[in-house]
């Protein structure tokens, strides 16, 4: 049978139509860059950046405290009315990060992370100043959940109402760091986004590669990617942490002290107690002095060292605005 | 109300139960709920494994819950509680005609074959070898079945869609061959419904076999009946209502019951007359007997190859407190409840590695976890004691389990041509870093070189200490030299076995 002329152009259109639209489709998505522009585009990614976290407290202010004590809550407290009271820190309808080492699955006793007293201290405090919300955040290197949940911080938060926030994929974002090592990360950018002010809760613990972890070496759980690659040039990068991000406060909790077998601990007997808080808001102050508390010399600490040439901190702490106090 | 509502209310809640265990079998959830409870009543993993042990491990003796009723009334298990079940005849109901044009289809559908006496020769041949020491029941058994579907393919499957199910997705090797083998016989239902349950299904086989002294059964009233067989229209176990009741093959649906149009079959106690049902199977006695010497052969050739003695493979590494090789593929129904609790995805579904007896039971890959330290999780869900109920001092070997040591899974072995301090003059030591035994069970000397440049350089160069290393695998696990890493642990160590250990003690 012949077509007639009506099937004809039918036909007609609907092949017209279908080329036009391949036509379209195909130059909508034509993409013209060989192999060198990919590869660099890849480097161009989108990057976020991290806002500065630190307050103004003009000239003069006490830049760190060093409490000791017994009872974290009433520590906590002596040691920022020292500094000028919670209020110069957090305000009415901030939201607060607070970054505990929950790195490994261990007992508090242990030492091996943050002390849940010395959190929920830190807490109640910002409560007391009107946070609107309080986030605790870690990824650790032991699986998440055990973490949390054996260190005593998952607790912690829940009576104190704050948050804990889990390392879920989702919640990494490709940072702007701007160190000497570390240009862009992969970071755990979530809680940063939503807070407003940051404070690093810390243990005091002896560490296998860099000698200590303390305030600086905390951030290291704030990141994600492959991070075990750190470890190459330890110290220039525990600098770079100090360069990523400004916090409001950092405290470290040596409240007990892990002496050896560190970051990991293990052993009651690897503990020491020591009843002393450090709050400052120079983590290369407050890590130089932490680092006396492991009975060890300062001026050998590189990571600090490379932080203050930097301009990023002073290790020499005795010639800042620092106080003393004895509580609880 | 009907008693096939009945039913099928009784089918949505234990598929409900079943999937809400699954779910919550994870560290932040799991709080003394019986989530293997589904296994530990399984009839076939406590009878099988009795067979293979000579011993009915804990709360398996729950199995008895289901066996006696079986005896009393049927296979009721299968259409009222077992989830995969559930599962088939949800899948034949979607897929079925279910018009009123498509009654003969529907008929023929639910026509008994000779060959759905497969099951039974499956079942005949599994347990010859468990009889010898193979436990092989698992790879068919229904509710080992569907829980390892779930743990290996289906939940990790839901997680990428969703993100519900885990903090830092788990991935499984083979999830790519368990996957398929669910949607082949979930598939098989538009062929024959309820195909798995009607011809594979060995604990089907070995309820059909009890329940050939039930006392209840499905009766039809010859007076009444006009041979309209629409009894047989959603029939699920094929099991000809309209004449001979096949009683090894009634699921106890009772749809028969409904699409009478006469009213002529009811659920009563001991027939009226016997010729009115099917009591047995119907076996031949040469294909029972070739059956089992399948199952004699099939153990036989496979310990002929060696795997568990002389040519054990070093990857064969078994979670913490696992019996010795032999015990444990005595013990393993490869539910894979073991894969889904552990709270970092070390535990994985062997393929081939612990020889073909050892599919799909738990082996250790650094490459996806480690074995954390403080948990005992895989052995508290175990249902069979392949994993024993360990507790946390009793892994650590500390307080009363002294004497006996640490639990160790293998040994951690330092590949020096690949590690970075040893092969290449650069720091790392993470492996020491994250080593949770104290004192640690990896330390380090540090040399002063001279690198190609002409510096002096130091280096901190890591060891193996052996009488601390518990094979935890945390440092293979967080080696910077990811594809093949420069500490790799082996199963020899372990302290399971004293054939597998590497030092005098």
């Amino acid at each position: 049978m012949r077509m007639d002329r009506r099937e004809f152009l039918k036909r007609a259109a609907g092949a017209g139509l279908a080329i036009a639209g391949s036509a379209l489709g195909a130059a909508w998505l034509y993409d013209p860059r060989g192999g060198a522009e990919y590869f660099r585009s890849e480097e161009n990614k989108k990057t976020a950046s991290l806002k500065s976290y630190r307050v103004d407290r003009g000239k003069g202010a006490v830049e760190m405290t060093v409490v000791r004590g017994k009872d974290p809550e009433k520590m906590m407290r002596a040691g920022i009315q020292a500094m000028g009271g919670i209020g110069s820190f957090v305000q009415k309808g901030d939201v607060v990060l607070i970054k505990p080492n929950v790195a490994f699955d261990r007992a508090p006793a242990l030492g091996a992370t943050t002390s849940p007293d010395v959190l929920k201290a830190v807490a109640l405090l910002c409560k007391k100043a009107g946070a609107r919300k309080i986030i605790v955040a870690d990824n650790p290197i032991n699986q998440p959940e055990g973490c949390f949940f054996k260190s005593g911080i998952q607790q912690a938060a829940a009576d104190v109402g704050a948050e804990v926030m889990l390392p879920k994929p989702g919640a990494f974002s490709l940072v702007k760091i701007g160190g000497e090592i570390l240009k862009t990360w992969s970071m755990f950018h979530r809680p940063l986004e939503h807070a407003t002010k940051v404070i690093g809760v810390a243990p005091c613990k002896d560490h296998n590669l860099c000698s200590a972890s303390m305030t600086m070496k905390n951030w290291y759980g704030l990141l994600g990617g492959r991070r075990n690659q750190f470890h190459q040039q330890i110290h220039t990068v525990i600098a770079d942490f100090a360069q990523m991000i400004r916090p409001t406060l950092v405290v470290l909790d040596a409240t007990r002290v892990l002496m050896q077998n560190g970051p990991t601990g293990g052993r009651l007997s690897d503990v020491q107690e020591a009843d002393t808080l450090v709050i400052g808001t120079d983590m290369v102050a407050v890590d130089a002095f932490g680092y006396t508390l492991l009975g060890r010399d300062p001026e050998k600490l590189e990571y600090i060292h490379k932080a203050e040439a930097r301009g990023l901190g002073s290790t020499k702490w005795k010639e800042q605005n620092w106080r003393e106090v004895l509580a609880g | 109300m009907r008693i096939t509502r009945v039913r099928l209310i009784s089918q949505i809640f234990f598929i409900g139960l079943a999937l809400f265990f699954a779910f919550i079998t994870q560290f932040s959830y799991l709080k003394g709920y019986p989530v293997s409870l589904f296994l530990e009543v399984d009839p076939l993993v406590a009878i099988a494994s009795s067979i293979t042990t000579h011993t009915l491990y804990r709360s398996l003796i729950w199995s008895l819950v289901i066996l006696i009723p079986t005896l009393v009334l049927g296979r009721f298990f299968c259409n009222w509680i077992c989830p995969y079940g559930t599962l088939h005849q949800f899948v034949g109901w979607l897929f079925s005609n279910r018009g009123p044009r498509g009654v003969k289809e529907r008929l023929e559908s639910n026509r008994y074959r000779k060959w759905f006496a497969l099951k039974y020769y499956i079942l005949i041949g599994m347990l010859v070898a468990a009889a010898f020491g193979s436990l092989q029941i698992g790879l068919l058994d229904p509710i080992c079945l569907f829980f390892r579907s779930l743990t290996i393919s289906v939940l990790p499957a839901v997680d990428m869609a969703s993100g519900w199910i885990y903090v830092q997705p788990f991935v499984y090797q083979f999830a790519w061959v368990v996957g398929p083998i669910l949607i082949f016989f979930v598939a098989m239902n538009l062929v024959i419904p309820r195909f798995f349950c009607r011809v594979l299904c060995p604990l089907g086989a070995l309820l059909g076999l009890l329940s050939r002294v039930s006392l209840w059964r499905i009766e039809r009233d010859e007076q009444r009946c006009d041979n309209c067989k629409l009894c047989l229209q959603r029939c699920q176990g094929a099991s000809d209502p309209h004449t001979a009741l096949r009683k090894s093959e009634c699921l106890v649906c009772f749809n028969c019951l409904d699409d009478c149009p006469h009213g002529a079959l009811g659920f009563s106690m001991l027939p009226s007359s016997p010729h009115h049902e099917v009591a047995v199977p119907d076996l031949s006695r040469r294909r029972v007997i070739f059956a089992g010497l399948t199952g004699l052969l099939f153990f036989s050739f496979s310990r002929a190859s060696g795997e568990i003695t002389k040519n054990f493979k070093k990857e064969v590494m078994r979670p913490p407190g696992s019996t010795a090789e032999p015990e444990f593929l005595e013990r393993c129904a490869k539910c894979g409840q073991c894969m889904r609790v552990c709270p970092t995805n070390v535990l994985q579904p062997a393929m081939l590695e612990a020889g073909v007896e050892g599919i799909w039971t738990p082996v250790m890959n650094m490459k996806m976890g480690y074995c954390e330290l403080n948990c005992t999780l895989c052995g508290q869900v175990c249902p069979t004691g392949a994993i024993q109920k360990i507790s946390i001092a009793q892994k650590l070997g500390v307080g009363e389990f002294t004497d006996l040591g640490p639990v160790k899974t293998g040994t951690a072995f330092f590949d020096q041509g690949r590690c970075l301090p040893w092969a290449m003059d650069t720091p790392c030591v993470v492996c020491q870093e994250v080593c949770p035994i104290s004192p640690k069970a990896i330390f380090s000397r540090e040399v002063e070189i001279v690198n190609r440049w002409g510096k002096k350089i130091t280096l901190t160069r890591p060891f193996v200490d052996p009488t601390l290393c518990n094979g935890c695998g945390i440092c293979e696990h967080e080696c910077p030299v990811k594809d093949y890493r420069a500490i790799r642990v082996t199963a020899v160590g372990e302290t399971r076995s004293r054939d597998r250990s590497l030092l005098l003690k």
